[in-house]
């Protein structure tokens, strides 16, 4: 009675174009049902005997029937014949069921779907734009409100996220910052060491790592990390309606969800800045004491004096800036979200990569600013 | 109806997650041709039978016979095999997001040697607009689409293959109840002239009465009763009862009065 054993019989009738279908026919027969049909044409009459077929199932009464549509439409007959009843049936049942095609207003093509494609392309970017605009909006105004009415500020969740993105981020910063430290202090002593100022060195690596690399790595890591984080944190609860759900209850996904996280970040990003500052010095330090021999006295004394402060300050203040924007980037996309996990997957790697797309534009304009300010 | 093969059947099945135990010793029978209501509280456990029966969850303990295959000795073969027969809607759908919902219907037929694409293809429009869907529907991803339309494209894919068997998690629950009761229509039709066997998941007490020829109630971890609705007027439990002479109860079968007579 299985499926598998459930195949008819198939045979060609007395016409030329006739078939009789015998036993328990079922989807199994339809590749066999279809290429017998396939060479039917509207000029002959036509004629399927199932006076043999103790059962059909709804694909093969799909098979006849459209085949009969086809007919017909040709200006030809099928005529089904011998059904028993309940074959007769499942026909009845199928006929009723048949689709309809609709009608469809044709795409556009050429250069008119390319124009319409560009035009859209557009239209998204300046949209996302306004959304990252509006996010961050939407971050001042409310931050603004809780410096009004510091009760409104989640403090819980304020320091929740202050840990997530910025205690649990300090060894891998350390480690990282570290590791510059100790490179740049092994290319510096190889380039260096031919015109013997081997102590210049001391103010490559402090200058280098307080001014740019420091805080630029350590935004490009935070990037990946939290921006993720935060698209896939919020993205998710979009995605479960749960944001419109906090609406309804009047609770205000700005200040709940958003003001927290982007805090956090404005907090502890510039001391993962200072983290990474102390590991680089650090690592370029001990690098420099054992492949020049300058004993760490003397890197520091050098560092004192060589090395101007505003380095620091510059590095500095361009920390809260990154933070911003990685904390906005993250939280925009994770409202974009859909309604599909797929969605969600999408926007958290492209929060990621316009992150860090944004960290590095703007150190390029810090840059030029800090240039023409002469600091 | 009563000599019908048995399709379905399981003896003692235990279904435990972790120390939190669903079902015990449950017992459960059914039929082929027959449309099979199962009912419950919330959280008795329905799904999770029903995800036992189709080989989706694996119990601590017990027997579960698909179609004259044992569920859990088989091998994998076998296994494959018997989903080829059976078909399954899941509470929430299910449809794989990344494909249409004509992609989706076809993705059953792709096992069927032999079968054209653009065979498949119709064919898939058929269940399609047999489940009650319309044509542009069938374009569409899922996510595009309202609840109660990704039921039916759920319903379209389970029975994309012509199943002997098809479970149903709560096919109506979300529909409108003009949609719902031509939901219970087209059940019904598909069983009678196809010797479908449903085993049907259900709340819809509606759906109960207009579609299924008889009923499980599952509680206290297993099945309390089973038999014709008007069995279940007999049967002396305060859930039972509660459940099938409350109000509800009472404006359903009064409304399906005339047509169950009619059968
Ligand atoms: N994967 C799982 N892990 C742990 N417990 C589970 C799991 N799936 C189900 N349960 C538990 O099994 C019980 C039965 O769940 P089930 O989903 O079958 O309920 P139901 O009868 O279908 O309810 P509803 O009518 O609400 O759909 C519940 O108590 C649930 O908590
Ligand atoms: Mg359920």
């Amino acid at each position: 009675m299985s499926k598998a054993q459930a195949a008819g019989r198939i045979e060609t009738g007395a016409g030329e174009q006739s078939l009789s279908l015998s036993g328990e026919v079922g989807l199994a027969d339809l590749p066999e049902i279809e290429s017998r049909l396939s060479g039917w044409h509207a000029r002959a009459p036509a004629e399927i005997d199932l006076s043999g077929a103790g059962r059909i199932d709804t694909s093969v009464a799909w098979a006849l029937l459209s085949t009969a549509d086809r007919m017909e439409d040709g200006g030809g007959q099928l005529a089904i014949v011998g059904a028993n009843d309940s074959v007769a049936r499942i026909l009845e049942t199928v006929r009723q069921a048949m689709p309809v095609p609709a009608t469809e207003a044709p795409g556009r093509r050429g250069f008119a779907a390319w124009l319409e494609r560009v035009g859209r392309e557009v239209v998204d970017t300046a949209q996302a734009a306004a959304a990252f605009t509006g996010v961050l909006g939407l971050f001042v105004a409310r931050l603004a409100r809780c410096v009004i009415r510091p009760r409104e500020l989640r403090l819980t969740a304020l320091v929740h996220h202050c840990q997530d993105a910025g205690v649990r981020a300090v060894p891998i910063v350390a480690l990282m910052a570290f590791l510059i430290g100790i490179v740049l202090a092994f290319q510096g002593a190889a380039q260096l060491r031919p015109f013997g100022a081997e102590v210049f060195v001391v103010e490559l690596i402090s200058i280098s790592i307080l001014r740019e690399l420091g805080i630029l790595l350590t935004a490009i890591i935070v990037a990946g990390r939290t921006a993720s984080s935060y698209t896939a944190a919020i993205g998710s609860m979009k995605m479960r309606q749960e944001i419109d759900a906090m609406r309804t209850l009047g609770i205000d996904p700005g200040q709940a969800l958003i003001v927290p996280r982007i805090l956090a970040l404005v907090l502890m990003l510039p001391i993962l800045g200072l983290v990474a500052n102390l590991a680089g010095l650090f690592g370029g330090g001990l690098m420099a004491w054992l492949e020049l021999g300058i004993s760490p006295a003397m890197f520091v004394t050098r560092l004192a004096e060589g090395t101007d402060v505003s380095n620091l300050t510059v590095g500095m203040i361009k920390a809260p800036v990154f933070a911003v924007l990685i904390g906005v980037i993250g939280c925009e996309a994770g409202l974009r979200v859909g309604d599909t996990a797929e969605s969600l997957g999408r926007m958290t790697s492209a929060a990621v990569v316009a992150a860090i797309f944004a960290v590095i534009v703007a150190d390029a304009l810090f840059s030029i600013f800090f240039e023409q300010v002469g600091m | 109806m009563s000599g019908a093969e048995t399709v379905i059947e399981v003896r003692d099945l235990r279904m435990q997650f972790g120390r939190h135990v669903v079902h015990d010793g449950l017992d459960l029978d059914v039929r082929r041709g027959e449309i099979l209501g199962v009912v419950g509280g919330s959280g008795t456990g329905k799904s999770v039978l029903l995800r036992a029966i189709a080989g989706l969850e694996r119990p601590a303990a017990g027997r579960i016979t698909l179609l004259g295959t044992d569920v859990l000795a088989g091998d994998e073969a076998a296994r494959e095999a018997l989903s080829h027969r059976i078909g399954v809607m899941f509470q929430d759908g299910a449809l794989f997001s990344s494909l249409t919902v004509v992609e989706n219907v076809e993705v059953p037929l792709r096992s069927v040697a032999g079968l054209s694409a653009e065979t498949r293809h119709g064919l898939a429009r058929f269940r399609i607009a047999l489940s009650g869907l319309p044509w542009n529907a069938g374009d569409k991803y899922p996510a595009e689409l309202s609840g109660g339309m990704r039921k039916r494209a759920g319903l379209a894919r389970a029975l994309a293959h012509d199943p002997e068997i098809v479970f149903l998690d709560e096919p109506t629950a979300g529909l409108d109840p003009i949609g719902a009761a031509a939901f219970d229509a087209l059940i019904r039709d598909l069983s009678h002239s196809l010797g479908l066997t449903v085993f049907l998941v259900t709340h819809d007490l509606d759906t109960l009465y207009a579609a299924c020829d008889r009923v499980a109630v599952l509680a206290e971890k297993r099945v309390l009763a089973a038999g014709t609705l008007d069995d279940m007027l007999e049967v002396d439990h305060p859930w039972v009862q509660e459940y099938f002479r409350g109000p509800r109860a009472r404006a359903a079968r009064k409304e399906d009065a005339p047509r169950t007579g009619m059968r």
